[in-house]
């Protein structure tokens, strides 16, 4: 049982996997959750999703049933700045509703009563009963270990430089460690996912993209530290400073398995300015450090979690640009997947590869995902030429 | 925006919430900026404005106050005298310190004080969307952008930093930071200093101490013998200096968030301290000049090839002869560029790189023929190089017998409250209360069976180094005991990155008054892809009825 990426999605698969007894290997580039993974806001409030209700399920228990911190925190609030966003976050908490999620309708007093830093701009708000965040970079972690300890293993530094197919099945997984035989392969390499599927034959759509964050110094914790708004998604982390991303994005291009470059630029000023508008009382906060990852995308932003009919042991899965709090249930999905064929406690159709059959090759261009032309030189045309 | 006409099929669509269209523009570009006014920086800007480029020198002194107090961007240790909290009167001095800037003004050069430099952005494969080359500057007030055609780094280097019990007390300081407050500022709070690390850099702490009327108690040494020119620590024993070799620091003590004394203990041949020699020696200030480090993160940020170079600090850029960066409208001189303890008697070093540079970074934007920029090179000669010697063996007995003396149990990040064995034993936050079993059963040595380590991962796991002062007391220090406790070279282990804005700035500064219209049209949270976060139990609730679900038009 070979995974190939060692990100949440991947991870977490194994980790299933794992303490089901299945002999698992992960097999990661760099380090494990060194990209988007580890990079993500570390929301946990996808209801929408038909892996909503098991992600809702599983987050509260994910630390008993890891062994290691999550950082998990439960509940949302919403902050509406103007009236339209008012209207939406009630709409939103209508939909919720439907599945059976509680949502209470904040007005201006009580919102601030709950998050102190909001100012006279805000209207009020919503509280989910639902949802959470949980910090990244502590998940990604406890799921390795947590897989290591039920057996598992993961090697770090190993590429995937290439897959053998010969009757229906995919045989062998070509590492600079050498070849690894298989009897079931998990592509779940965020952007590169479609560069493994390409190598059994398949097409799976999709577009990197850059995305950033910031975050600010520590301030005291609020009641609940999962609070949304004026265009930004984030938390405030239990150690108390603000995390928060949002804003546009970049799509690039990702042409091999080589981790891409991840810079920051100056979107961090407007990052700063909306969370300065979203909570006036932490105008005065110093943002301490930025960053930006990577994420891909398929077209209709819908992750596709699907064992393919031919290669027949091969599974997709790639969650389109919301992993993290998905992680959970994907993982045990995935798990799924691999040992029975398909997923018992979710209906996965509309989350299939063939969904994309006829989808044109050329469909980035067309969607105007694609990255700028470069620009030659970009005002710093240097004599002597590059180095 | 201008658009060139083209075949309409072949159009190219962009995707209306992506940053196309939306980044920020610098309201103004300059052939070059020079960022830093020491002596490196100075020659540069001069050498390339009597060349005939037009040059802005940056240099971020008077530094804001509160970044002062949080040890930003040199370990100034809160002695800090209130005078600092008139800036106008700092700007005075700060101009009355360094001479040169007056011959940088007759120059022609462009000089802004007060102006810190917190981001370098550049296009790269992943970011396409830049016009050119930005830097991002703030002064106390506001922030804004400023884009450059060459640009050369004389960020000089701040203090290596290691801790002891009592680390943390105002008056435990680096030389750096003395430095500054002595020179700079005049702005040192301190009536008596004791001096840890001999060298060219510490002989020169206690000397510029006692010259500024602070009494030096003693200078300590952990190797055997006083490092540096005899003359001068004869010098400084004729003043009343006492020098106590084979000795470390065992902790601070003060009875208030103050130094009020030092004990230092000798060391036996393992580094090990004797028990029954301890000195507690009287002191407001503890002045760690054990060395210096490069200041290369804007270097990194800007993807400048570094390398690991011991005799020279740790991570420097690599550089051709004509002070060159690999990005090559990057140039850099002076500490930032490579440090040892001979260019503390003779600045003269720096000023030379700093010509060099100017001078090649004139002739790259074509300011000189080639003829004429050989000839000058000819004239200014090659800058010395000295006989640097190799650093971190040295480091890593002061932090050998500083974890001695002091123990595991000392925080080795302030801001975050790390101590060496939450460290090396990779234990999460104190704050997060719960430990469970396996947790406990992780340490650096389990971590190490995956792989090689990365600071950055022990930075994520342990929050070492996450906190406002943005690890710069910690920095080296956690990659020493790293790679003392994985048993592999310092040089081995990767430099943690660097992560913009290299100055900790309110968000009330960094705020972008001048931004884009189309930022605030098309800002989106999450890609604003309508299909993505359509309930899959109600598809129609959010895109609506007539959608394609594809949002590709065939």
């Amino acid at each position: 049982m070979v995974i190939i990426g060692g990100g949440v999605t991947g991870l977490s698969a194994g980790w299933w996997l794992a303490r089901e007894g299945v002999d698992v290997l992960v097999l990661e580039k760099g380090i494990v959750g060194w990209e988007a993974s580890g990079r993500n806001g570390g929301g946990a409030t996808h209801v929408y999703s038909p892996l909503g209700l098991e992600e809702q399920r599983l987050w509260p228990q994910m630390d008993e049933l890891l062994g290691y911190p999550t950082e998990y925190q439960p509940n949302r609030i919403r902050v509406a700045l103007t009236e339209p966003q008012l209207a939406w976050y009630r709409r939103s908490a209508e939909i919720a509703a439907e599945r059976g999620f509680r949502t209470d309708v904040l007005d201006a007093q009580q919102l601030k009563e709950l998050v102190p830093i909001v100012g006279d701009n805000a209207l009020g708000g919503t509280f989910t009963h639902y949802g959470g965040h949980a910090n990244p970079q502590r998940t990604v972690q406890a799921y390795a270990w947590a897989l290591q300890d039920h057996g598992g293993r993961i090697y770090q530094d190993t590429p995937v430089t290439g897959l053998t197919v010969a009757g229906g099945r995919v045989t062998a997984v070509e590492t600079p460690r050498g070849r690894l035989g298989a009897d079931v392969v998990v592509a779940a390499a965020g952007p590169q996912t479609g560069l493994l599927t390409a190598m059994v034959g398949a097409w799976l759509p999709l577009a990197p993209a850059r995305a950033e964050m910031i975050i600010t110094e520590p301030l005291p914790l609020m009641f609940r530290g999962g609070v949304d708004g004026n265009g930004l998604y984030g938390r405030q982390t239990l150690r108390g400073n603000l995390a928060y991303g949002g804003g546009p994005h970049e799509w690039i291009d990702v042409t091999d398995m080589s981790a891409p470059e991840k810079p920051s630029t100056p979107l961090v000023r407007s990052l700063a300015r909306r969370l300065a508008e979203l909570f006036p009382g932490a105008a005065h906060l110093r943002l301490i450090r930025s960053w930006a990852g990577i994420v891909e995308n398929t077209p209709d932003g819908l992750p596709v979690l699907d064992r393919l009919a031919d290669p027949g042991n091969f599974v997709v899965a790639t969650m389109s640009s919301v992993g993290f709090g998905l992680s959970p249930a994907a993982g045990k999905a995935i798990s799924e997947l691999v040992r029975y064929g398909k997923c018992g406690f979710t209906d996965l159709s509309s989350l299939r590869l063939d969904r994309f059959a006829e989808t044109p090759p050329d469909w980035r261009e067309r969607q105007g995902w694609v990255p700028a032309p470069e620009r030659a030189g970009a005002g710093v045309e240097v004599a002597g030429g590059q180095r | 925006m201008h658009r060139v006409p083209m075949d309409p099929s072949l159009q190219r669509r962009t995707d209306p919430k992506s940053i196309t269209g939306k980044a920020p523009t610098p309201d103004r570009r300059v052939p070059l900026v020079v960022v830093g006014a020491g002596p490196a920086g100075v020659a540069a800007a001069i050498e390339a404005a009597r060349a005939g480029v037009e040059t802005v020198l940056l240099d971020e002194n008077p530094i804001d106050n509160d970044l002062l107090a949080m040890d930003v961007p040199l370990w100034f240790g809160k002695r800090l005298h209130p005078s600092l909290r008139h800036r106008a009167g700092m700007l005075e001095r700060v101009v009355a310190a360094n001479p040169a800037l007056a011959d940088a003004y007759d120059a022609g050069v462009e000089v802004q004080l007060g102006v810190s430099v917190w981001s370098a952005f550049r296009n790269g494969p992943a970011l396409r969307e830049l016009d050119g080359p930005l830097l991002g500057l703030a002064d106390v007030e506001r922030s804004w952008l400023l884009g450059y055609q060459r640009l050369v780094v004389a960020a000089g280097a701040r203090d290596l930093a290691m801790a002891f019990p009592g680390w943390d007390k105002a008056g435990a300081m680096g030389a750096n930071g003395a430095f500054a407050l002595m020179t700079r500022y005049r702005a040192l709070v301190s009536q008596r200093m004791v001096v840890v690390g001999s060298g060219p850099l510490g002989l020169a702490t206690a000397a510029l101490a006692l010259e500024r009327g602070v009494e030096v108690a003693a200078v300590v040494e952990v190797e055997a013998e006083v490092r540096g020119d005899a003359a001068l620590r004869r010098a400084l024993q004729d003043k009343g200096v006492r020098f106590l070799t084979g000795h470390t620091v065992q902790a601070a003590r003060g009875a208030t968030g103050e130094v009020e004394s030092v004990v230092l203990v000798r060391l036996d041949g393992d580094l090990a301290p004797i028990r029954g020699s301890e000195t507690e020696l009287g002191c407001d200030t503890i002045c760690l000049a054990v060395g210096l480090v490069p200041n290369v993160e804007l270097l990194n940020l800007l993807d400048c090839r570094l390398v690991f170079r011991s005799e020279l600090g740790g991570f420097v850029p690599e550089t051709d002869e004509w002070m060159r960066t690999s990005v090559p409208e990057v140039f850099v001189a002076g500490d930032g560029a490579g440090f040892h303890e001979g260019m503390v008697p003779d600045p003269e070093v720096a000023r030379g790189q700093g010509r060099l540079a100017g001078l090649a970074a004139a002739a790259s934007l074509g300011a000189l023929d080639e003829g004429r920029a050989r000839a000058r090179r000819a004239e200014l000669g090659a800058p010395s190089a000295g006989r640097p010697q190799e650093v971190h063996s040295h480091w890593r007995r002061w932090l050998r017998s500083l974890i001695n003396a002091g123990g595991w149990e000392v925080h080795a990040c302030q801001c975050e409250e790390v101590t060496r064995r939450e460290l090396v034993e990779v234990q999460p936050p104190r704050y997060l209360g719960r430990r469970s079993d396996p947790m406990r059963a992780r340490t650096l040595h389990t971590l190490l069976a995956d792989g090689p380590v990365h600071p950055d991962q022990i930075k994520r796991l342990t929050r070492v180094g996450m906190g406002p002062c943005q690890g710069r007391r910690c920095r080296e220090q956690v990659a020493l005991l790293l790679a003392e406790q994985a048993g592999t070279p310092v040089s081995e282990l990767p430099l943690a990155s660097y992560r913009p804005p290299v100055r900790p700035l309110p968000l009330s500064v960094l705020w972008p008054p001048d931004e884009p219209a189309a930022m605030r049209e098309d800002w989106v949270v999450w890609f604003g892809i309508p299909t993505q976060f359509a309930p899959h139990w109600n598809p129609t609730a959010v895109m609506g009825p007539n959608q394609s679900p594809l949002m590709v038009d065939k």
